[in-house]
């Protein structure tokens, strides 16, 4: 263990980085296995439950259960994905065709750095949590990177130099400057809360956990309660922002053929999507942390009480890695749970409804949910500045 | 003045306002998905698990036999001639002295189905007088060439098999023939 903290802190860094891309870019291609499965589950259907690796049919149980669950159909739609030809149109820009997935995929694993996943309670009773880096700039530095994202659509919709790339485009381009709007006022009442007078200024993703992991009633209690109307604005936009149904005008399958990708295939075209899925974790995830609790079990339970109960305690004397390391995996299973539900929810979603017209779209953006985005920050400044002001 | 005509003016009512914000009927949504999503499966694992065929399904067309194996086409190529698309071809043949069914009409020598060109119609087991062409239960027809799409006649009586009637019409033929000799 005195090795590992020896580690130079690039390369620290640079490990703990690894580590994270290591479990989100699995989840985002899990997720595309996964909705495939749900989407079968919600309108009755099987599923993909054919596929199987062949020494896994030995396992009994374990390994048809694997089978039915799709599980292996993931590495053969991954292998096919990786291995089939790449074409490259003759009528492309082939440059900016070329770093169009590229920049889809990295905005969407850079916002993992500020995003906390799991806490440990070091010997003081402190909560430390567990990111890449604990920045005050926090969820504004997701906002910031995660909306370059929709340059890979506008330039790979662009640089398809063809007509239903270019609408979709087009339409992406306006809608997520339209859904940004509402989606950063959202937020503006709970970062008013937990800036309360006297604390200093931050937009860490920590401290809002950190305040809805106070003791009492209204400590405890989770944003979502506090603020329905926030948490409802902001799973709105954020619906738009990730390009899911009822708002996925960029892709539009039945009018637009694919959107922005129609022409692009195999690996850059498997990119778009895991970049998609990694926005709609990171997405969930800060969700979870806003609105959520974070990485506390239940509402009015913090995970301090919880490791409390289960004995993860720290002694006074010597710091137990093995106690720390078992809250940290704990509070990651609890937090990346929540994270899971959201993005079920997500699927559920967007196997239920259909999708919005482009006008509706508009519609909603600019004169229903920016307004009530606006009116929601106006009252929650004025009964913040009431309960919080001296 | 016209009379009233019969048309029932349907007042379109104005939405509430809880359904212009999409909400419940999204949440009405969820709660139907989350229904099936619990619920029974209703799709079939084909190859193992086949769908029932229901009486009168239109299969692949067949040449089926009599109860004595005995061919019951007669070579009068109507079906031939009245296949919209064309896919089936006939070379008539008479019947060899000694066959068991000899002294009776005639039989294909080549009887062809381009299952390539077959709709599946029916008007061949329609129009036949003979009831020997019948569209059965086949319904999982594959080749890896065209030329194996084309069934021979073989091929056709193999798939059709026997229809269990009771017309006998070879048999009658045969002993009207034998107790007839005039219209020899």
């Amino acid at each position: 263990m005195n090795l590992f903290l020896q580690i130079p802190p690039v390369v620290l860094g640079l490990l703990k980085g690894l580590a994270v891309i290591c479990v989100i870019f699995p989840i985002a291609g899990a997720c595309s296995m996964a909705e495939r499965k749900v989407s079968a589950w919600l309108q009755g259907r099987f599923g993909p439950n054919r596929v199987i690796v062949p020494w896994f049919e030995w396992i009994p149980f374990l390994g048809r259960g694997l089978q039915r669950l799709g599980v292996f159909n993931l590495l053969a739609d991954g292998g096919k994905l990786l291995f089939k030809e790449d074409p490259l149109p003759g009528h492309v820009n082939k440059f900016y065709f070329m770093i169009a997935p590229a920049i889809a995929i990295i905005p969407a694993f850079t916002t993992v750095v500020v995003v906390p996943f799991g806490a440990y309670i070091d010997q003081a009773g402190q909560v430390v949590p567990l990111m890449l880096a604990n920045v005050d700039v926090g969820l504004l530095a997701v906002f910031a990177i995660a909306s370059l994202g929709i340059y890979s659509m506008i330039l790979a919709g662009w640089a398809s130099n063809s007509k239903y790339p270019f609408l979709g485009s087009v339409r992406a381009s306006a809608q997520l400057v339209s859904y940004e709007l509402s989606l950063t006022l959202s937020v503006l009442p709970v970062f008013l809360w937990v800036n309360a007078p006297g604390t200093g200024a931050s937009l860490s993703l920590v401290r809002v956990v950190a305040f809805q992991s106070l003791p009492g009633f209204w400590g405890g209690t989770w944003f979502i309660f506090l603020m329905p109307v926030s948490a409802f604005v902001f799973l709105i936009a954020l619906f738009a922002e990730t390009n899911r149904l009822p708002f996925d005008m960029i892709e539009s399958e039945a009018d637009l053929v694919g959107g922005f990708h129609t022409e692009y295939g195999s690996f850059k075209w498997s990119l778009f999507f895991v970049a998609e899925y990694a926005h709609m974790t990171v997405g969930s995830g800060v969700f979870v942390l806003l609105f959520f609790g974070g990485w506390n079990p239940l509402p009015w339970l913090p995970i301090g009480t919880f490791f409390g109960w289960l004995g993860l305690v720290q002694s006074a004397g010597q710091f137990s890695y093995a106690i720390a390391i078992t809250q940290g995996v704990l509070s990651i299973a609890i937090f990346l749970a929540k994270v899971l539900f959201m993005i079920f929810f997500f699927m559920w979603v967007r196997w239920t409804v259909p999708r919005f017209r482009y006008d509706q779209v508009m519609r909603i953006g600019w004169r229903r949910l920016l307004p009530l985005a606006l009116a929601n920050v106006v009252v929650y400044a004025i009964v913040i500045a009431l309960l919080q002001g001296d | 003045m016209l009379p009233p005509m019969s048309v029932i003016q349907v007042q379109r009512k104005p939405l509430t306002f809880a359904e212009r914000t999409y909400l419940p009927q999204v949440f009405g949504g969820l709660m139907i998905t989350l229904r099936h999503f619990f619920g029974r499966r209703v799709t079939l694992e084909y190859p193992e698990q086949r769908p029932e065929i229901s009486p009168g399904y239109r299969g692949v067309p067949t040449l089926v036999k009599d109860p004595n194996g005995r061919e019951k086409c007669v070579s009068c190529q109507l079906c031939e001639f009245v296949c919209p698309p064309k896919a089936i071809r006939i070379v008539p043949g008479e019947i060899p002295a000694d066959a068991p069914n000899a002294h009776v009409e005639k039989a294909p020598q080549e009887f062809e189905i381009n299952m390539l060109r077959c709709i599946y119609c029916g008007l061949c087991e329609e129009v036949c007088p003979e009831q020997a062409i019948f569209l059965q239960n086949v319904y999982s027809l594959c080749g890896y060439s065209r030329a194996e799409l084309v069934n021979n006649k073989e091929k056709l009586y193999e798939l059709g098999g026997t229809m269990p009637d009771q017309h006998f019409k070879w048999d009658k033929k045969k002993a009207a023939a034998d107790h007839a000799p005039v219209h020899q």
